[in-house]
């Protein structure tokens, strides 16, 4: 095994909620590891935590219990100015492609930005670097002096991501990244992130909604439910047999564009909501929801099992399979 | 297609101004209808979906839009009636639900006194019968406990109870025709999964016609039966869903679907669309989508009509008869 870049232990993340009276528990008690050169996907429905363990693993956010540690050390042991050079190192990338871009700022400086605070490129060469990453992604140097209401929402996607690059991260949490952007478009962008990481060496921590698009890029995906993970494996394994009804329900649950006599027709439809992360519920936290949940459900909590190598779900009635 | 259709729109065009100058923003948009049919259309963002929709809503600013062309609804041309005619139908036989609920439920109101507004005005129901019916719609919508949504707000109701208040609100009159713009987009995907069940569940039941509008082609596939695919402000495709999925017959309609990372292996590039929309200010006369098309010709610069392309199968596109581009498939799975 090599030095993963990026590991997690038992990490949690809690809130106080507005009124101050309780907490919000959006990450709670997550681990694993990723591998340089690994697209490491996360899925899970809205509120299930994905963001917030994305900030937590760039240091955006404080782990309230547990660790994230970048090859093997501690970013939170460092002095201020030691963290702000680690960080430089794992970037992120947003859902809104509007978020890091300031609308009074020509693209040029938005893209050097980062170059300025760094400092490690000698200004003279700094609008060359930004220049030649707004070329690599796919930008014509035209639009380096326009303004980000000047662009579509692909381009500013590609200029988000030329921004990140130009101070050489080794890994880039992609939140949501293609979710704003059309089809046609996402295709173009999704093709842009797997040239880079060959090029550049680049590992990703992919956090989606889409199922598609997750099973497309990664490694491994793991499956979040409730701030905790449910499942995590290979996308043909965790696509075509998962361990996890929670896994299983969400899979059946992707609207596929098939002819009418190709669908299956038995897809699970999951009663009610999400519950609220301040109260999640005892023993295991899906099984409000679970279509199978039975009495032990409710008084323990199922244990992080391997179910095969490299494949683990948290149920009680998981059957590891030959 | 058979007998008189519920809807038949035809020359729909939508123009706004903006400052001095004037936009067109869709162009001779025609489709039809039938009752209790099940409509989808698919583009991407711009290319006109919504502003079909509002336009045959009577939903478009009136200060800033021009709307030209037909719409007959049940024998009466929709385009262009009068605040009082308008009144009798929309909401009353062609209900209505948007992407993001909170925006059309009013917020000082709860859930059940905008219902039963609905109900009073449409039915002239006394209050207690309008909240026992009030009550029932919410309950037929899958609401577990309809009375205390009744008397929530808006915002005390999650993003999927909110979709089921408004669904509920819309087809309280049982309308003939439900539009629905992207009703389920904000919504994560074991919750859309219940709504497009009950869309489903609702227009089996009741024959409610269905238009919905999304730029998702699963959610159209799942939901349809028609499938009408719109491009810089035109139809540019109107087929059976199953046969837009097999073998669509435009470039546009066969790009979108190849896009579908489920279609590529694992890690491959996926086939994209290079380019984007054209703007308003800058439509080409000619096929619309030619600068993004691969297979563009001298010939494609001419306007393009819609013309028929197999039985029920309308496309615009010069060579669609050369053309034989694909759809939805696998290659495995065209073998099964
Ligand atoms: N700064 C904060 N203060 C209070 N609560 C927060 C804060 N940030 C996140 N939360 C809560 O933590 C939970 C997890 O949020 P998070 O944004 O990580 O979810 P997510 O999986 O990224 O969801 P989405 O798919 O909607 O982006 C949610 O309940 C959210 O409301
Ligand atoms: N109120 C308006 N004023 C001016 N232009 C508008 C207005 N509403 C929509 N448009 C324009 O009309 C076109 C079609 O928009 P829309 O119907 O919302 O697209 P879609 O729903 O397919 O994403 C776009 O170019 C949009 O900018
Ligand atoms: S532990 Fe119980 S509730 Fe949880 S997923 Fe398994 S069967 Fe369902
Ligand atoms: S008319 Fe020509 S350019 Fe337009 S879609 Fe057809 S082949 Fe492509
Ligand atoms: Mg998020
Ligand atoms: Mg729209």
């Amino acid at each position: 095994m090599t030095q993963p870049i990026v590991a997690v232990e038992n990490l949690r993340v809690l809130f106080p909620t507005r009124d101050r009276k309780e907490t919000v528990k959006a990450v709670d008690g997550v681990s694993f590891a990723v591998q340089p050169g690994e697209t490491f996907g996360i899925i899970g429905e809205s509120g299930s935590g994905k963001s917030t363990l994305g900030r937590a693993v760039v240091c955006l956010l404080k782990p309230t219990e547990g660790r994230v540690l970048h090859n093997g050390g501690n970013p939170h042991d460092l002095s201020a100015a030691e963290l702000r050079r680690a960080r430089r190192e794992y970037q992120i990338v947003f859902q809104d492609p509007n978020a890091a871009l300031n609308p009074r700022m020509t693209i040029l400086r938005s893209v050097r930005e980062p170059l300025d605070i760094a400092g490690t490129v000698p200004s003279g060469d700094r609008d060359r670097v930004a220049l030649e990453m707004l070329d690599r992604v796919g930008i014509a140097p035209e639009f380096s002096t326009r303004y980000p209401h000047e662009l579509s929402g692909g381009q500013k996607q590609r200029v988000n991501i030329a921004r990140v690059l130009t101070v050489r991260p080794k890994l880039i949490v992609c939140d949501e990244v293609v979710a704003a952007l059309d089809v046609s478009i996402r295709a173009g962008i999704l093709n842009l992130f797997a040239d880079l990481q060959r090029e550049f060496g680049l590992t990703y921590l992919f956090i989606t909604h889409d199922l598609g698009v997750v099973s497309h890029v990664s490694s491994r995906i793991a499956v979040m439910y409730l701030g905790a993970f449910m499942e995590l494996g290979a996308p043909e394994a965790l696509v075509s047999r998962p361990y996890h009804p929670y896994t299983e329900a969400l899979m059946s649950a992707e609207p596929v564009p098939l002819p009418s006599h190709m669908r299956t027709g038995q897809r699970i439809v999951l009663q009610g909501e999400i519950p609220s992360p301040t109260n999640p519920p005892s023993g295991c936290r899906f099984r409000t929801r679970c279509p199978i949940a039975k009495d032990l459900c409710a008084s323990k909590t199922p244990d992080w099992r391997e179910m095969e190598p490299g494949h683990f779900a948290a149920c009680h009635f998981a059957e590891p399979r030959p | 297609m058979n007998g008189e259709p519920l809807l038949a729109v035809s020359g729909l065009g939508v123009h706004f101004r903006m400052g001095r100058q004037e936009v067109q923003a869709t162009r001779d948009v025609a489709f039809s209808i039938q009752p209790g049919e099940r409509v989808g259309i698919v583009g991407e963002s711009g290319c006109g979906k919504t502003v079909t929709g509002l336009a045959l809503l009577g939903l478009l600013p009136a200060a800033t839009s021009r709307v030209e062309g037909s719409a007959m609804f049940e024998g009466q041309n929709i385009i262009g009636l009068a605040p009082r005619a308008l009144r009798r139908v929309r909401g009353r036989k062609i209900g209505m639900i948007f992407q993001e609920p909170m925006s059309a439920l009013d917020p000082v109101f709860t859930i059940g006194q905008q219902i039963g507004e609905t109900i009073r005005v449409h039915f002239g129901a006394t209050r207690e019968d309008a909240r026992t019916r009030a009550v029932a719609a919410l309950a037929s919508v899958g609401i577990s406990s309809p009375e205390r949504v009744h008397d929530s707000y808006p915002h005390q109701l999650s993003g999927g109870m909110r979709q089921r208040a408004m669904i509920a609100i819309a087809l309280v009159c049982e309308p003939r025709l439900l539009i629905a713009d992207e009703p389920t987009t904000a919504l994560d995907v074991t919750i859309q999964a219940q709504i497009i069940d009950l869309l489903l569940d609702l227009s089996s039941r009741t024959g409610t016609a269905l238009l919905f509008i999304s730029h998702d082609l699963g959610v159209i596939a799942e939901t349809c039966t028609r499938m009408i695919t719109m491009y810089a402000g035109q139809v540019v495709e109107d087929a059976p869903v199953d046969f837009a999925l097999v073998r669509p017959r435009h470039p546009y309609t066969s790009g979108l679907l190849r896009s579908l990372p489920r279609l590529s292996p694992r890690g491959a590039a996926l086939p994209s669309i290079s380019g984007r929309v054209p703007s308003l200010r800058d439509m080409p006369a000619g096929c619309r989508f030619a600068a993004r098309c691969a297979h563009a010709q001298p010939g494609c610069d001419a306007p393009q009509i819609m013309a028929s392309a197999a039985p029920d199968h309308l496309v615009r596109c010069a060579r669609h008869a050369d053309l034989d581009l694909p759809g939805a498939l696998t290659e495995l799975e065209k073998v099964a």
